[in-house]
């Protein structure tokens, strides 16, 4: 579903990304794990275009979305992102906020996504909600509704950017179980996570990056319990879980 | 002392309309056209300097620099001997006057928009981005009606700026507050009886204006 090829990325003169080759398949549950300034972030951002990488290419469902050519907002479209802030559009509601891409890109007539967004804040128990600003709720609620945001775009894939990072601990449950069910219910994911023991309970497969490169991969049993590589014992050995 | 003040009832007496009616609506005319005009240049100057084509860019900062870098008095001399010999039709010296002030006032609300836009949390952006907008969907929707909240209030301060630095247009007799001193002193030989009535009447307008733009942004504040 998405294959990157030598991805590289510098932020001036730090290299970020050195030379990345991945390939998540298409219901795949692909955790990203790893020290900070590894280059996890900046690799899930790379799928979605909204860091440029320098060289290498992605080929999403086929196409190389790198190519200067490539009408990335279509394929934006089919890749939800949740970030680490949340990042919902305070000004609107919390209807205004699931309704405004599918009916500004003319997937949906209005009522279709107001019936949608009805649908998903169902989903995630924030129905009550649906009129509220974004002002108004607490982190985990904000998170839960910034996934369905990205939901309602129909994606084939999410792309989840440290998802309660910046949440307090009693909230991390709640948006965990969220992911959870969306995973289990077959939707591809890439997750870049702290949490360990939820990373370890998702996924297929594990990738632990460091120093711009995926240093191990692996199933989660497997790289958690016996990593092969040091410095993903070394990292291991610092995080407790 | 009292002789003064005698002197100011009796030249508010005989000349009021000059400074309240004449004066003030000169001032307040060409304070709404400059900002008005001057906000919407000032858009075209903000696009362009964010814009990606860079000649575009570089002569949108080169505008906005010389206009912030040089006397804004030098500027309407500029327009003032200019802009009739520029255009093909005549025009009269409020008109020259106003479009000097128009590009004065741009460069700096240009300003007002560019740190507006940039006010806004990035993560806005990319959520936006990463939905499929495009960036001038994104733009429109979700970028600058966050802005709009810091760009009105510094608008509002530019305004009131507008409304005193229209001064300087009395050096072409256009007919403003400044220009109703010139003329009511050069009948009158009053000079400080004038500039007080003058200075009182700015005073007031500028107070009256900010009243109102504090109520403005405690509204604005109120819906965050």
């Amino acid at each position: 579903m998405i294959k990157t090829v030598g991805l590289n990325k510098w932020f001036g003169d730090l290299h970020v990304l050195c030379g990345v080759d991945e390939h998540i398949k298409k219901g795949e549950v692909v955790s990203v794990i790893g020290p900070s300034g590894g280059g996890k972030s900046t690799f899930l951002r790379c799928l979605n275009m909204l860091e440029t990488p320098e060289s290498g290419h992605i080929f999403f469902e086929g196409t190389d979305i790198t190519e200067a050519d490539v009408d990335i907002n279509v394929h934006r479209q089919k890749m939800g992102m949740v970030f680490q802030h949340f990042n919902l559009f305070p000004h609107l509601s919390v209807k205004e906020n699931l309704t405004l891409a599918p009916v500004l890109l003319k997937k949906k007539t209005p009522a279709e996504a107001a019936e949608q967004a009805a649908e998903l804040l169902n989903k995630v128990g924030l129905y009550d909600k649906i009129n509220e600003y974004p002002r108004k709720l607490s982190g985990g609620q904000k998170q839960r509704i910034a996934i369905v945001r990205a939901l309602a775009m129909e994606p084939d894939v999410m792309l989840f950017d440290e998802p309660t990072s910046a949440l307090d601990p009693e909230m991390v449950g709640e948006v965990l179980e969220v992911i959870k069910c969306l995973v289990k219910a077959g939707m591809t994911s890439v997750i870049v996570t702290h949490e360990m023991g939820f990373a370890r309970e998702v996924s297929d497969r594990i990738l632990f990056m460091d120093g711009g490169i995926i240093a191990e991969s692996g199933a989660p049993a497997e790289l958690l319990t016996h990593p092969q590589n040091p410095r993903t014992q070394e990292f291991l050995s610092k995080v407790l879980y | 002392m009292s002789e003064y003040f005698d002197n100011i009832v009796k030249i508010m007496t005989r000349y009021w309309d000059v400074f309240l009616v004449t004066g003030v609506s000169y001032t307040l005319l060409l304070s709404v056209i400059t900002v008005f005009f001057g906000a919407i240049l000032g858009i075209f100057f903000c696009l362009g300097r964010m814009s990606k084509i860079k000649p575009v860019t570089w002569l949108c900062i080169a505008i906005v620099e010389v206009v912030r870098g040089t006397p804004m008095l030098l500027q309407l001399y500029v327009g003032y001997f200019l802009v009739p010999k520029l255009l093909p039709f005549a025009v009269s010296d409020f008109v020259s006057i106003a479009i000097a002030l128009i590009i004065n006032s741009a460069a700096y609300v240009s300003e007002v928009f560019r740190s507006g836009i940039q006010s806004v949390d990035s993560g806005q952006t990319e959520a936006a981005r990463s939905l499929g907008l495009s960036s001038s969907q994104t733009m429109l929707r979700i970028v600058l009606p966050q802005a709009v909240k810091t760009i009105l209030p510094a608008l509002g301060n530019e305004f009131i700026t507008i409304v005193k630095d229209t001064s300087l247009a009395s050096t072409f007799f256009i007919g403003e507050l400044m220009t109703s001193y010139l003329k009511v002193k050069g009948t009158t030989y009053l000079t400080m009886e004038c500039l007080f009535i003058v200075g009182v009447i700015y005073f007031v307008l500028t107070f009256i204006l900010n009243r109102l733009l504090c109520a403005f942004e405690r509204r604005l504040r109120a819906n965050d």
